[in-house]
């Protein structure tokens, strides 16, 4: 397995191989899903939207829709007007939706289409809404394409009319369905009232029923999306997935904003929740409470399972850093740390994590899987924490694997389950546990193999 | 069923209505023409169309399953990473050979070389990829913004070809390019004859063959080699299931091509029949019947009495094998019905397959086959190239005055002829059942209304269709991916198909779709202790 990868490191600056990110258009897919009713809208040629709807469906093994402009060469060389207004009519007229979020990609982008003047020369039915995010592929990864797609959400629909509706906006980021479940029960125990935007539950985790629906009952209402202007405060889970939503949100409509990590472990699930208690003025229920020290019981307890585990992490930014800090809470050594998504930010606040800790490992942000696989041929590691892709290297080197992050693609039912606030991190735990000690067994002699553990 | 499908139309806007119309054939038996249907046209913006690019075509169908090049995507990072490990043509290394199957390839461009141009970091690519992985041959291929920046990505390849004294070779394959996977086929057809095939020489034994357009999904490849070498093929070069590019090499000294996909490599096989002589005869190895008679046909082209009598041993030995089992799966699909909706081959494939297990198709159709694929080659001469397709290049090639040979006298190829598929696919709808229904490009509306209307028991698409078919309570099987099992080809293959299907019909949880409480009502009152 990855036999060609050699063990000397080589220092690459045209070649990406094995990359630890994707393009834009995806995240935006995601992020529109996560509007109810709404179907999503790929402006460019119709391999991207089909890919894109397959990356969807594979990790949440549930329909993805999305419409797309089919650009053809013709197209391509003069714009994508005609196009995007005959797909626009089109979608409008068969499928129906309420509002139709329009995402690029890198050929609309390189040609350079304005969207908006697009948008104005459509035919838009009453009471129909198309928004639009520009998410050139060139441009960071499909985080910023999600990201881009949640600030477009502001532009378009956030109003301020000044009555104020006492809730507190929460942008979840780029985490599963159940997570947003997880965030939304965490707000509900302390009864604060909240929009969160977007919302892919009850979209992307829908139900069997016998009849399909194409747009599910979850999702962010429009006229909610609207009202997120009233709001009191804004909470941004994940600064590259979220924080620039809240900072439009804060420039139109003047609503403060918090940007926190995603909500991962005890640490920042605790600073999650306390600034849920500043902004409502309510008390930390007791029931979190009892969460929380259920997981700090658990913790003491099976300390021996991890404690002093080398791992390397990666995967989408904001998980991973919040996965980092978590890592370091349970003891473990998180020895490489690494994103496909560029950003320096992201090297910084591993880096003085893993300083903070004492901890001599690397940090790289916009780099690659096979960067990530010759650092532990380098110098191995006790666990790897990503994607399904890092199964390959997980295998070569003879790894145990926790799979976590996006995509997915070879495990069933992990979006059901969260990650996020007490709950995610006692699972989290037990998946980190499961793996070393399915491991220790493996390799145990029979007369070593333990009955408890 | 034709009023009822008009209904369904009726929803379209008029100038949808008119277009989608002339892809909907209702198989008519009784029609004095042969029936036409219209295909390889651009698709209908937000229609929400199942198809993909010419990229996809070029890379990720063609070119990808060669596992000794490097596949280097030129472009941002989605194509390459997209089309990483999800198609599941699989391969083997041989020795220390090469096998890059596991890895991704990409110049991942950015903002400045969007504006600046990507040929620099190209070039960089490809020689860290020289430096790194020391292959004999790297593939370039477009992506959408490539064309439009005028990266000249057939510069770049031929100097960094004489550089490194490597084959270098770059496909033009942006997304834009024709109206589906089908024109990126064609490009990487265009490039193999170019600058691959025919460049290797190697002696090779009497019957010897090469197997095209078989991508080894799943295992494919392998069982249909296996059968074959069984009785005594020698297999020249695979393309490009389990292929590399060292054997294509050779290519052109088989003595006949055998071609499972006609859509994608259907101009090879013209291509070498006009270079090198050689025929091509068109086969199935999808289903039992289909087999036999693929192999049959075969051993008629080569016409020697060793080969008939190893062929119906073969047939026979096989037969014994798999039909206790075949049996038993048949008895449970018996009666069914099922909708095909595959690329541009497998909707007409598996027709033969579900026959086998008594599972009546009540409706076929592709994502990008052409009008040839669905009506037969000899509609060729009538087909019109559109403007969309234009840009797609049309190879002349010439016969190689080295080695171009004539394998069948000429009476004998008129008999042959008309025997067999020799250098001709008669297509898919004469094969197809007076009333069903033949859709092409179908749309995520239409497989709506569709399955509600046929209501068939099995549904085959891809991953995209699956749980849309799964959430309204009907079995969907991917023929593109094999739902991750595999191989369905030969013999073998034809067993596992029939264990997945009867095993998706008779999953005890399509029973619990409906809660209790929604049928039955529930006892009012109390106990009383």
């Amino acid at each position: 397995m990855l036999d060609f990868t050699p063990k000397e490191y080589v220092d690459r600056k045209g070649l990406v191989i094995n990359p630890a990110k994707t393009c834009q258009p995806v995240g935006a897919m995601y992020a529109a899903l996560g509007i109810h009713k709404c179907l999503p809208h790929s402006h460019g040629s119709q391999g991207c939207c089909a890919y894109h709807r397959k990356f969807l469906t594979r990790h949440f093994r549930d329909p993805v829709m999305a419409s797309t402009s089919s650009f053809t060469e013709g197209a391509a060389v003069f714009g994508g007007g005609t196009n995007l207004k005959t797909a626009i009519k089109n979608v409008f007229s068969i499928y129906n939706p309420d509002i139709i979020a329009i995402h690029t990609t890198c050929l609309s982008e390189t040609i350079g289409d304005d969207i908006p003047a697009i948008i104005l020369q459509s035919q838009v039915p009453e009471g129909k809404i198309v928004i639009h995010a520009n998410t050139p592929s060139y441009v960071g990864s499909h985080i910023t394409g999600f990201s881009n797609m949640v600030k477009g959400m502001v532009k378009y629909l956030s109003k301020n009319s000044g009555v104020p509706n006492g809730k507190i906006n929460v942008i979840p980021g780029f985490v599963n369905p159940a997570d947003m479940r997880e965030m939304k029960r965490i707000l509900k125990a302390f009864g604060a009232e909240f929009i969160m935007f977007p919302d892919t539950s009850g979209v992307l985790d829908a139900p069997m029923t016998g009849k399909y629906e194409m747009y599910p009952s979850g999702g962010t209402k429009v006229e909610e999306l609207i009202d997120t202007g009233n709001s009191k405060a804004t909470i941004a889970l994940g600064s590259f997935a979220s924080a620039d939503g809240a900072f439009e949100l804060d420039k139109k409509c003047k609503v403060p904003y918090t940007v926190l990590k995603t909500p991962i472990g005890i640490e920042a699930t605790d600073r999650f929740l306390m600034e849920i208690s500043k902004i409502t003025g309510k008390e930390i229920p007791y029931e979190l409470e009892e969460e929380r020290g259920q997981v700090v019981d658990v913790m003491v307890d099976c300390h021996y399972h991890y404690h002093g585990k080398k791992v390397a992490i990666f995967g989408d930014p904001d998980l991973v850093i919040a996965l980092t800090e978590f890592a370091i809470s349970l003891g473990m050594i998180p020895k490489y740390v690494l994103t496909g998504t560029p950003g320096d930010s992201f090297e910084k606040e591993v880096g003085e994590m893993l300083k903070a800790a004492g901890v001599d490992g690397k940090v790289k942000a916009a780099g690659d899987l096979f960067t990530l696989h010759q650092w532990i041929k380098e110098e191995p590691v006790d666990l790897l924490m990503g994607t399904t892709h890092g199964k390959y290297i997980a295998r070569a080197e003879d790894i145990p694997f926790v799979r976590i992050g996006f995509p997915i693609l070879d495990r069933s039912v992990h979006s059901y389950m969260p990650l996020v606030g007490y709950r995610g991190a006692m699972r989290i735990i037990e998946m980190i546990s499961n793996t070393l000690l399915d491991r220790q067994d493996r390799d145990a002699a029979d007369e070593d193999l333990e009955l408890i553990m | 069923m034709k009023q009822k499908l008009d209904k369904i139309l009726e929803k379209y806007p008029a100038a949808v209505f008119k277009n989608r119309k002339q892809h909907i054939v209702v198989k008519d038996d009784s029609a004095e023409q042969p029936q036409t249907i219209a295909a390889n046209v651009r698709t209908i913006p937000g229609i929400i169309t199942n198809r993909g690019c010419c990229y996809a075509g070029c890379k990720g169908v063609v070119l990808g399953p060669l596992r000794d090049a490097v596949v280097l995507t030129h472009g941002p990072i989605g194509c390459g990473y997209y089309t990483w490990g999800t198609r599941r043509n699989k391969g083997r290394t041989k020795g220390d050979e090469l096998n890059l199957l596991a890895y991704c390839f990409s110049t991942d461009l950015q903002e400045s070389d969007i504006v600046f141009g990507g040929e620099k970091k190209l070039y960089q690519a490809i020689r860290e990829a020289v430096d790194i992985f020391k292959p004999k041959t790297i593939f370039i291929c477009a992506t959408c913004p490539v064309g439009l920046i005028g990266d000249d990505i057939h510069a770049v390849a031929l100097r960094a070809q004489k550089e490194f004294g490597i084959k270098v070779v770059a496909f033009s394959c942006e997304g834009y390019k024709g109206v589906s996977q089908s024109g990126g086929h064609h490009i990487a057809n265009n490039g193999l004859i170019k600058h691959i095939i025919g460049t290797g020489e190697k002696a090779v034994g009497k019957y010897s063959i090469n197997l095209l357009g078989e991508y080894n999904i799943g295992g494919d490849g392998w069982e249909i080699e296996r059968i074959l070498k069984k009785i005594g093929y020698e297999i020249v070069a695979l393309i490009p299931g389990n292929g590399t590019v060292e054997d294509l090499k050779y290519a052109h000294k088989a003595t006949l091509n055998v071609i499972q996909c006609h859509r994608s490599i259907n101009y090879i096989g013209d291509m070498m029949r006009t270079k090198y002589g050689q025929d091509w005869l068109k086969v199935n190895f999808i289903g039992i019947s289909s087999t036999i008679k693929s192999l049959r046909d075969l051993a008629r082209y080569f016409d020697d009495p060793d080969l008939y009598a190893r062929t119906e041993a073969v047939i026979a030995e096989e037969l014994e094998e798999i039909t206790p089992q075949i049996e038993e799966y048949r008895k449970i699909c018996k009666g069914k019905t099922a909708a095909l909706f595959v690329g541009g081959s497998r909707a007409h494939h598996y027709q033969h397959l579900f026959k086998d297990l008594g599972v009546e198709t009540v409706l076929a159709g592709y994502e990008f086959a052409h009008r040839d694929d669905y009506e037969g080659r000899e509609v060729l001469p009538t087909i019109k190239e559109d403007g969309d397709s234009k840009n797609i290049e049309n190879l002349e090639v010439e016969p190689d005055p080295k080695h171009y040979r004539i394998f069948l006298s000429k009476e004998k190829y008129e008999q042959l002829k008309n025997e067999i598929q020799l250098n001709d696919y008669t297509g898919m709808i004469r094969e197809m059942k007076n009333g069903s229904l033949v859709i092409d490009d179908l749309n995520h509306y239409e497989t709506e209304e569709i399955l509600k209307l046929l209501k068939p028991d099995i549904f085959c698409s891809g991953i995209k269709d699956k749980y849309v078919a799964h959430k309204a309570g009907i079995f969907s099987k991917q023929l593109h991916s094999y739902d991750y099992s595999g191989p369905y080809a030969g013999f073998r293959g034809a067993v596992i198909f029939a264990r997945d299907i009867a095993m998706g019909l008779k999953t005890p949880s399509w029973k619990l779709v409906t809660p209790p409480w929604k049928t039955q009502p529930i006892i009012e009152g109390s106990y009383v202790c």
